[in-house]
């Protein structure tokens, strides 16, 4: 049965091979936008993994002295006694008042412009990085401002090339600073901006040596960690509720502060790559059908023209099923065929998009055995119908055919 | 004694015409036993092929009963009707009807794909049967590559091939000039020797003289039915 299948497909090559390549592109670009769409969400998933859990981040707005609205020229609403306070709310695990901004690092005659993060220890745990050589700062770095350094990935890189970092010094703003660690890479986070590219040092230190404050003891953000994720709606509501109370905000007063869940931002970029990952699926799975529609076509061409052959195969004894799996065996070989084909034309796409572009693709036995699933169903439903009018067929009618 | 091998009673087939039903057969009363040699004879359009394919179980009648083997054949289903037309017929057809994109061998073969043999069984008696009709040699040809007379000997070879009791040949010869179709007939006559029941339908009376009795039909009716010269039925 099946050595005459491959015959029949043999018999009318271009036509066959034609047909074949409907489902050949159908397979391939299933395949291609698959691993494109979960090789996204697979990237989406790694940033957000490096973010850290349950994570707030509050940010400051505007001093309301008064009642009158200082504008953008007062000094940050929130402050570190602020940070204190929140992080003796139920449900809080860790707070980290930060102050960043970019600046220029010198080391020798090396020159580079990172990130720099003021904080204090509970970020790094809050974030959930680590120090994968040197050691930490810890809190009583904090309340002295030492002049101390953990710098990330890109930044060792650039500053220090192959050298080791570590009991170097690098300059920030004309002082001095002691590099005591090196920060774990995290590579990009949501914005697509390199977090490796860093160097975080003490609160103080920062407010006092780097950017300086007109303020003393106000902080412009803080990150707020909740224990767990079903807490952090509650959480969200204390915090707002401590910090109106602190700030003396009357009713129908606006917020001095903006608090946003850093995790919803990255259920919902995680949601938007999901979204954009089925429909780049769903567009490829148009192409398939249309692939599918092709052999339907082509099979009942085939059909009227071997009308002949299936009334004398008929008056020789073949019963209907055997010339129904016969048609049948013919669209199912074609669509497997064009189904493998497609299957490496696919793969090889996504490896020459990943070699090109960079982009993250991701090749998962279940993408491939879906198509493989999703190519076998189409033979036999378009198959089908062209098999079943065959296998109808009255043999005289079909032997009188020309 | 046992049933005859055909038996056909008030054997009626009405086919639909624009013009509204048209009767080809109008009551046909026949028998024939095991190991006859059947000529059947008629103007064209007498009803000659559509009791043919009736005998042949390739279509059902419209009023009267079929009975080979002594079995009503309206009882039955497709796939028995196509088990019969497998093993217990072998027709052969006036175009040969040879599929082309096979070779020979895998042509006379094919009933046996549907009885359901195995491959290397297939073979064996497809050459076996290619040898009885003295085209061993071909086996492996396509049928665009062999003449008439070959084609015919082949498509006899395959409606052997599953061993059946009954050949149904419609105008075998028609398309053959008259020395292929002795050769033809002579092929015939030598596998109604061995047993085998022929029924032969034919224009031409030196053809029908190779059977052993001539049946005549007008107007979808038999007007004639005479045992020829060439004697009685051979046993099986
Ligand atoms: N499928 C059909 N539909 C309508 N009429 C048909 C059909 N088949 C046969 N007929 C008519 O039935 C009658 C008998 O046809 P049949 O083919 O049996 O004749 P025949 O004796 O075999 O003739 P020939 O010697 O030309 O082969 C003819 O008048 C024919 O026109
Ligand atoms: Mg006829």
């Amino acid at each position: 049965m099946l050595g005459e299948a491959w015959a029949a497909m043999g018999s009318n090559r271009l036509r066959t091979a034609l047909t074949m390549l409907g489902m050949v592109i159908g397979v391939g670009s299933v395949v291609l936008m698959m691993a494109i769409g979960q090789g996204a969400r697979y990237a989406v998933a790694q940033t957000i993994s490096t973010m850290g859990s349950n994570l707030y981040m509050l940010i400051s707005g505007s001093t309301n002295a008064g009642g009158l609205r200082s504008g953008g020229g007062g000094g940050p609403s929130l402050t570190v006694a602020d940070a204190e306070a929140i992080a003796e709310l139920a449900g809080v695990s860790r707070v980290a008042p930060l102050h960043y901004g970019r600046q220029q690092l010198v080391h020798g005659s090396s020159n580079w412009n990172a990130t720099i993060v003021g904080t204090t220890p509970a970020y790094l745990d809050a974030r959930a990085w680590t120090v994968t050589s040197g050691y930490p700062f810890s809190d009583s770095d904090v309340r002295s401002a030492t002049r101390v350094a953990l710098i990330g990935q890109t930044t060792a890189d650039n500053l220090f090339g192959a050298d080791d970092p570590i009991g170097k010094s690098i300059r920030i703003q004309q002082s001095p600073f002691l590099v005591i660690g090196v920060l774990g890479r995290k590579g990009q986070n949501l914005d697509g901006r390199d977090q490796d590219d860093t160097v975080v040092i003490p609160l103080t230190t920062a407010q006092r040596k780097v950017f300086g404050t007109p303020f003393p003891g106000s902080v412009r953000t803080v990150m707020v960690q909740a224990d767990s994720a079903e807490a952090m709606p509650a959480v969200e509501q204390r915090i707002i509720a401590l910090l109106r109370q602190r700030h003396r905000l009357r009713e129908g007063q606006d917020n001095d502060f903006y608090l946003r869940n850093l995790t919803a931002a990255a259920d919902s970029a995680a949601e938007t790559t999901r979204v954009m990952s089925l429909l780049l699926g769903a567009i490829a799975s148009v192409s398939l059908l249309v692939g599918g529609i092709g052999i339907m076509n082509i099979m009942l061409v085939s059909v009227t023209e071997r009308t002949r052959e299936i009334g004398i195969r008929m008056a020789i004894g073949a019963r209907q099923r055997d010339i129904l799996s016969q048609f049948l065996l013919e669209a199912l070989m074609i669509s497997v065929a064009g189904c493998l084909i497609g299957l490496l034309l696919g793969i090889a796409g996504a490896l020459l998009v990943n070699a090109i572009t960079n982009m993250v693709i991701v090749i998962s036995g279940g993408s491939v055995l879906v198509a493989f699933g999703v190519a076998a169903g189409i033979g036999v439903f378009f198959g089908l119908y062209p098999a079943r009018r065959a296998a109808a067929l009255d043999p005289i009618e079909a032997l009188r055919h020309q | 004694m046992p049933p005859p091998l055909i038996r056909v009673a008030s054997l009626g087939k009405s086919y639909d015409t624009a013009a509204g039903p048209f009767p080809a057969l109008r009551g046909v009363d026949l028998s024939i036993e095991c190991g006859e040699f059947v000529a059947i004879m008629g103007h064209s359009g007498s009803g000659k092929s559509t009791f043919m394919n009736l005998l042949g179980c390739l279509d059902t009648p419209s009023s009267g009963d079929y009975f080979l083997l002594g079995r009503n054949i309206a009882g039955l289903g497709q796939d028995e009707l196509a088990a019969l037309r497998n093993r217990a017929i072998g027709f052969v057809f006036q175009g040969f009807n040879l599929l082309q994109r096979m070779t020979l061998a895998d042509n006379v073969a094919l009933p046996l794909v549907y009885a359901g043999v195995e491959r290397e069984q297939r073979r064996q008696r497809a050459r076996q049967e290619l040898a009885r009709v003295g085209l061993a040699d071909y086996a492996a040809s396509l049928p665009s590559r062999i003449s008439g007379g070959q084609q015919q000997r082949v498509a006899i070879a395959r409606a052997l091939v599953n061993s059946p009791q009954l050949i149904l040949a419609d105008e075998p010869t028609g398309n053959l000039d008259s020395h292929t179709s002795e050769d033809i007939m002579r092929l015939f006559t030598r596998l109604n020797a061995d047993g085998i029941t022929i029924v032969v339908v034919t224009h031409e009376a030196d053809i029908a003289a190779y059977a052993r009795r001539q049946v005549r039909f007008l107007d979808g009716l038999i007007v004639s039915d005479i045992a020829t010269p060439a004697g009685a039925a051979s046993a099986c």
